[in-house]
């Protein structure tokens, strides 16, 4: 055993420890969740069905209600709950150990999240698209019947078009006639070619010129100049007309096109830039809400929020 | 000396390095209970001033664009909105383009709505439209026909018999549309569908991601007339908000992104370190390589 293996063992031993000690042998412990349980009955007259919803509430908020009243049900502990934190917890750190190298932890988190996000995607796609959106429309009262309580349509026999296709979609599976799959495709790459052309076009290439037609004087309420408005209008038309000039590769860029197309690079590399600074905070946003969850609602070595009694 | 000791630097202490400029500040300010002070600018002060010109009762469409993984940057801005909209006791439709979008609506109706505002009624003063699948396709039906789409509320209950429904028949029934967006769909796709083909009828403001708001700009401020930027956009508008809303002691909850600037700024610094040190390599190594030749 080298010595990086032997330091790995002892960190992860230390820690393994120090969270047995903290979850099962400190006064409060760590990483529970509570919830608040809600009744709630039907807005139907003379029903006598009812059920619960559980929401997310804090220890202070189980604690103030056991101090009062110890055999309260409003509030109580959620063992599934406090699971998912557990879970949550473990495979953040699985994912951030690839930092450190690959290792097999790492791999059961990614196939875990690449598993579960496709079973969603499954899920949803068909409650969300397959029921409403084809069988909602072609047989309105058997989905009402068993999945839409609220839906309140009429059949529309124009829906079997996007069924047949669908069907035709899946041919794509079968061992043979897997060409029929090419005719919905073209379908959907012609009808989603012609819906972003009209976008781009309209947001990104029309009104982009008309966004650029601006006045590089610009007067003041009081009838003065306002400098800076008038400069920031000059730096956004010479950017422009520079940035257009390094892509006119027709001519070669030499004398005042070099030097303008140049000028262009600039401020391509400040665009970059500002991009990357951007980039730059959105990461480590994603990485302090992590390193935040594990702190606060798993370790509970922090309470921003003031939901903990004890802290 | 330190050149032979960064040239031969393990990639590894870099990144214990920026997940302790990462965790100190959170820890430090979570004790001390001391931020930074954020000063907002104009895009933030627009999106501010977009809502606070609302009636009492204008009709609001907000739409949830975004999933966990993004819930860091964009969470504390979706509280900010929901919050404001509901100190301006404006009629809020949430909905969604991303399949987990509706938990995210869930997620901020309840930290704000049932904690703060629960005077407020499900279908008279707020509602849950839910996930539609179809990415710009939504946007470009709805902008003309929303009950096409929504036929019912995330909980399957008919539209019809939700009273806030009544007179809302189009995107173009709103006031204003609030986007948070993390990527596609989103604030993108809200501007080439809805406010660019209708910039009289419908106006949009947005709170995105960092890696989107540079390919946002250019739609300011014709196309879109405030933007939040990432973290730094939405601590901003909390600052707007509290400023005007939070009383003396404002709820924690509500200063979420304005915590979330500490670590920023050190991890910033850092970077901004690691960017010298790099070019201090760069800049010995092609020295010596000259002194080669």
């Amino acid at each position: 055993m080298n010595s990086e293996k032997r330091i790995t063992i002892f960190i992860l031993s230390l820690s393994i420890i120090y969270l047995l000690g903290r979850t099962f042998f400190s006064d409060n412990g760590m990483g529970k969740a509570y919830v608040k349980v809600i009744d709630v009955k039907p807005e139907l007259v003379d029903s006598d069905v009812s059920w619960k919803v559980y929401e997310n509430a804090s220890q202070k908020d189980f604690q103030n209600a056991e101090n009062d009243d110890p055999s309260q049900t409003k509030y109580k502990f959620s063992f599934s709950r406090t699971i998912g934190i557990w879970v949550s917890a473990f495979f953040t750190l699985f994912i951030l150990s690839f930092l450190y190298k690959d290792n097999p932890f790492y791999k059961i988190a990614e196939s875990v999240v690449v598993g579960v996000s496709a079973g969603y995607s499954m899920v949803v796609g068909f409650w969300a698209t397959i029921v409403p959106n084809l069988l909602g429309k072609l047989s309105p009262n058997w989905i009402k019947s068993w999945a839409m309580p609220g839906l309140n349509a009429e059949s529309e026999l124009l829906y079997l078009v996007p069924l047949i296709m669908g069907v035709m979609l899946l041919w794509r599976l079968s061992p043979k006639g897997s060409w029929i799959s090419r005719w919905p495709l073209a379908f959907i790459i012609g009808t989603t070619a012609g819906i972003r052309l009209i976008g781009f076009l309209h947001a990104d290439f029309l009104s982009q010129i008309r966004n650029s037609i601006i006045s590089m004087i610009v007067l003041a309420p009081d009838n003065g100049v306002d400098f800076w408005q008038s400069l920031k209008n000059i730096i956004i038309i010479i950017g422009v007309l520079c940035t257009i000039v390094y892509f006119f590769f027709s001519i070669e860029h030499k004398g005042y096109i070099g030097k303008t197309a140049k000028v262009g690079i600039w401020f391509l590399m400040i665009t970059f830039g500002a991009a990357f600074g951007y980039t730059v905070m959105g990461r480590i946003a994603l990485l302090a809400i992590r390193i935040e969850f594990l702190l606060n609602d798993w370790l509970w070595l922090i309470d921003p929020s003031n939901t903990r009694l004890f802290m | 000396m330190l050149y032979s000791i960064l040239k031969k630097l393990d990639k590894r202490w870099i990144f214990l390095l920026m997940f302790l400029s990462v965790t100190l500040p959170i820890y430090i300010i979570d004790k001390t209970g001391k931020s930074f002070p954020e000063v907002p600018t104009t895009l933030s002060k627009q999106v501010f001033n977009s809502v606070e010109t609302l009636n009492e009762g204008d009709p609001v469409l907000l739409s949830f664009d975004f999933d966990p993984a993004s819930e860091g940057e964009l969470g504390p801005m979706a509280t900010a909105f929901v919050r404001h909209c509901a100190e301006k006791k404006v009629k809020m439709y949430f909905m969604a383009l991303w399949p987990v979008g509706p938990q995210m609506i869930d997620d901020a109706i309840a930290k704000v709505i049932h904690s703060d505002f629960s005077s407020l009624i499900y279908g008279v003063d707020y509602v849950n439209l839910g996930f539609k699948p179809g990415n710009e396709g939504v946007i470009k039906v709805i902008v003309t026909d929303l009950r096409e789409l929504f036929t019912t509320d995330d909980m399957g209950k008919s539209i019809e018999e939700i009273p806030m429904m009544s007179g809302i028949n189009s995107v173009q029934d709103f006031e204003l549309v609030i986007n948070v967006s993390a990527g596609y769909a989103g604030t993108k796709e809200w501007v080439q569908y809805a406010s660019t083909p209708y910039p009289d009828e419908i106006k949009v403001v947005a709170g995105c991601t960092g890696v989107q708001a540079p390919l946002l700009y250019p739609y300011i401020p014709n196309q879109l007339p405030g933007l939040l930027g990432a973290i730094k956009g939405a601590a901003e508008y909390e600052k707007l908000v509290i400023d005007k809303y939070g009383g003396d002691d404002p709820d924690p909850k509500y200063l979420e992104a304005k915590r979330r600037m500490g670590p920023q700024l050190v991890a910033h610094l850092f970077i901004i370190v690691l960017i010298i040190l790099a070019n201090y390599i760069y800049y010995i190594e092609k020295k010596v390589e000259l002194k080669n030749e």
